[in-house]
C-alpha cells in the first residue's frame, strides 16, 4: 500500500468536476434528474435554491457512501443509500425549520424532490460506492454545478419569456405590453421545460460533435 | 478479515445496525428541534392573521404585535364553548372536517383586531390545493361582509403555479370584495379562468397553471366563509 500520494486537484481530480459541467452533464448528456429540471424552473430563484439543495445532499451523500463504501453489503446498497439519502435530507429539512422557517418555506416541496433526485442516487451508485471520499466529493460538486447551470438557465429563459421577470424583478418594460407584448403562458408550462432542455441539448450537441450516438 | 460480508448475518447486522442508527439520530433531531420549530410555527399563524389587517410583523416582533392588534386575545370561539386564549391552537381543519363533532360543539375561532380604532374581524379558512392543506385568513370589515385583506399560504403546491396564491396579487384581489349581500346573504367569491375577476363583482382571477390550486381556495373560501357570515347573521338579529 505505497501508492504515491495524489495531489488534491490533480489532472484527474480536477477532470472530475470540470466532465459533469459540460462532456458528461447529468441532465442535458446523461438526461438524469429532469423530473425536477421540470418542476421548478418556472423561476430562477427557484431553480437557484434548488440547485444549492441538491448539492448539499449530493456532497455529504458522496462523502458518507464513500466513507462507508467497504461496510455497506452489497446485496442492500440501494437500500442503504436511499436510508442516506433520504435522513440527510429530513435532517435538513428539521434544522432549516427550527433555524431557518424562512428559508424553509422557500424550498417547502423541492425537499420530497430531492429524495428522489435521480443524479444523486446516480452518483452515489456510479461513483461514491468505489471511490474515495475526496474524489468523490469532486465528483458531487460538478455534478451538481452541472445539474444546477441547467436549471437555471432553463429557468432563465422560462421566466423571462413567461412572466417577463428575471428572479422576480420586472426585465420586459411596462411600454413593450402596452405595444402589445403578451407573455407566453406556454412558458410556464411544464412542456416547455422539456423543449428548452431540448434545445440546450441541442446546441449542446452541434458544438460538441463527440455527443452524438451512432446508430 | 474474518467477517464475509456477503453472508445474511453481515447483511441483516448491517440493515438492523442502520435502521437504529438512523432511526435515533431523527427522532433525536425531531424532538430536540420540536419547541422551535412550534414557536416558528406560531409566530408565522400571528403573522398571516396581522397581514390580513394588513399590519406588517417580523418574527421578531410578531407576539408583541399580535398582542397589540388583536384586542380580543381569546379571539372568541363563534360557536360552542368558551376556551378562552386556547382558541389560537384550535385545530380548524379538524374542526371542519371531523364527522363526529355535532355542529353545535365545532369551534370555529375568530380574531377580532383592532386597528386605527376600526374593528377588524379576522377568520381563518382552511382547505385543500393539489398536492396539500392550503389556508389562510380573510379579514372582514365592521360591516361583517366587506373584506379587508387576505392571506393565503401553503404547504406544497407546484412553485410558480399553485404556490402563487400566497403572493400579494393575489390575495390582493379579495380586498373590497363582498361576501354578503346587503340582507346578509352569503355570497361566495369565486375563481375565474376567463379573465373577468378584476373589479369588485365577488369574482377572482385564478391561476394559469394552477387550476386545482384555485379551485381549492375557491372551496375554502366558500366553505368556511359561510360558517361565519351565519354566525354574523344571528349577531345581527
Amino acid at each position: 500500500m505505497s501508492e504515491k500520494k495524489e495531489a488534491l486537484f490533480s489532472k484527474k481530480n480536477r477532470k472530475l468536476m470540470t466532465d459533469p459541467l459540460d462532456g458528461s452533464n447529468p441532465i442535458s448528456v446523461q438526461v438524469l434528474g429532469i423530473c425536477s429540471a421540470l418542476a421548478i424552473t418556472v423561476q430562477v430563484e427557484q431553480a437557484f435554491v434548488m440547485s444549492l439543495a441538491v448539492m448539499a445532499v449530493l456532497l455529504f451523500g458522496n462523502m458518507i457512501v464513500s466513507a462507508m463504501r467497504n461496510l455497506i453489503p452489497s446485496r442492500i446498497r440501494i437500500i442503504v443509500q436511499l436510508v442516506i439519502v433520504a435522513a440527510l435530507v429530513i435532517l435538513v429539512n428539521e434544522l432549516l425549520k427550527a433555524f431557518m422557517p424562512d428559508v424553509s418555506e422557500k424550498l417547502s416541496v423541492f425537499v420530497g424532490l430531492i429524495i428522489t433526485n435521480c443524479i444523486i442516487m446516480g452518483r452515489l451508485e456510479a461513483f461514491a460506492l468505489g471511490n474515495k471520499v475526496w474524489p468523490s466529493l469532486l465528483d458531487a460538486v460538478g455534478n451538481s454545478i452541472g445539474y444546477g447551470w441547467i436549471l437555471v438557465v432553463v429557468a432563465f429563459f422560462r421566466e423571462l419569456f413567461g412572466s417577463g421577470k428575471i428572479f422576480g424583478l420586472q426585465i420586459i418594460p411596462e411600454s413593450f405590453y402596452e405595444a402589445g407584448y403578451m407573455n407566453n403562458n406556454m412558458m410556464i408550462l411544464p412542456p416547455m421545460a422539456l423543449i428548452t432542455v431540448a434545445l440546450i441539448i441541442w446546441a449542446q450537441r452541434s458544438r460538441n460533435t463527440d455527443l452524438i450516438e451512432e446508430n | 478479515m474474518a467477517i464475509d460480508k456477503n453472508s445474511n448475518g453481515y447483511t441483516f447486522s448491517f440493515a438492523i445496525a442502520m435502521v437504529v442508527v438512523v432511526g435515533t439520530l431523527l427522532a433525536v433531531a425531531s424532538q430536540g428541534l420540536k419547541k422551535r420549530q412550534d414557536k416558528n410555527a406560531s409566530d408565522k399563524k400571528m403573522m398571516s392573521i396581522l397581514g390580513a389587517i394588513n399590519v406588517e410583523a417580523s418574527r421578531d416582533n410578531a407576539q408583541e404585535m399580535f398582542d397589540t392588534y388583536v384586542i380580543d386575545s381569546l379571539s372568541k370561539v363563534i360557536s360552542g364553548k368558551d376556551i378562552g386564549a386556547k382558541s389560537f391552537d384550535v385545530d380548524i381543519k379538524k374542526e371542519f372536517r371531523d364527522k363526529t363533532l355535532a355542529a353545535s360543539n365545532r369551534n370555529y375561532p375568530l380574531y377580532i383586531c383592532e386597528k386605527d380604532s376600526n374593528r377588524y374581524y379576522v377568520i381563518p379558512v382552511i382547505g385543500s390545493g393539489l398536492w396539500g392543506p392550503i389556508w389562510g385568513f380573510v379579514a372582514l370589515e365592521s360591516d361583517y361582509r366587506t373584506i379587508y385583506g387576505a392571506t393565503f399560504d401553503h404547504e406544497k403546491e407546484t412553485p410558480g403555479l399553485g404556490a402563487e396564491i400566497k403572493q400579494a396579487f393575489y390575495s390582493d384581489q379579495y380586498t373590497r370584495e363582498l361576501v354578503a349581500d346587503t340582507s346578509g346573504v352569503f355570497q361566495p367569491i369565486v375563481v375565474v379562468k376567463d379573465g373577468s375577476g378584476s373589479g369588485l363583482n365577488s369574482k377572482v382571477d385564478g391561476i394559469t397553471g394552477g387550476t386545482i390550486t384555485s379551485k381549492g381556495v375557491e372551496e375554502m373560501t366558500t366553505r368556511t366563509l359561510e360558517v361565519y357570515v351565519n354566525y354574523f347573521n344571528s349577531l345581527n338579529n
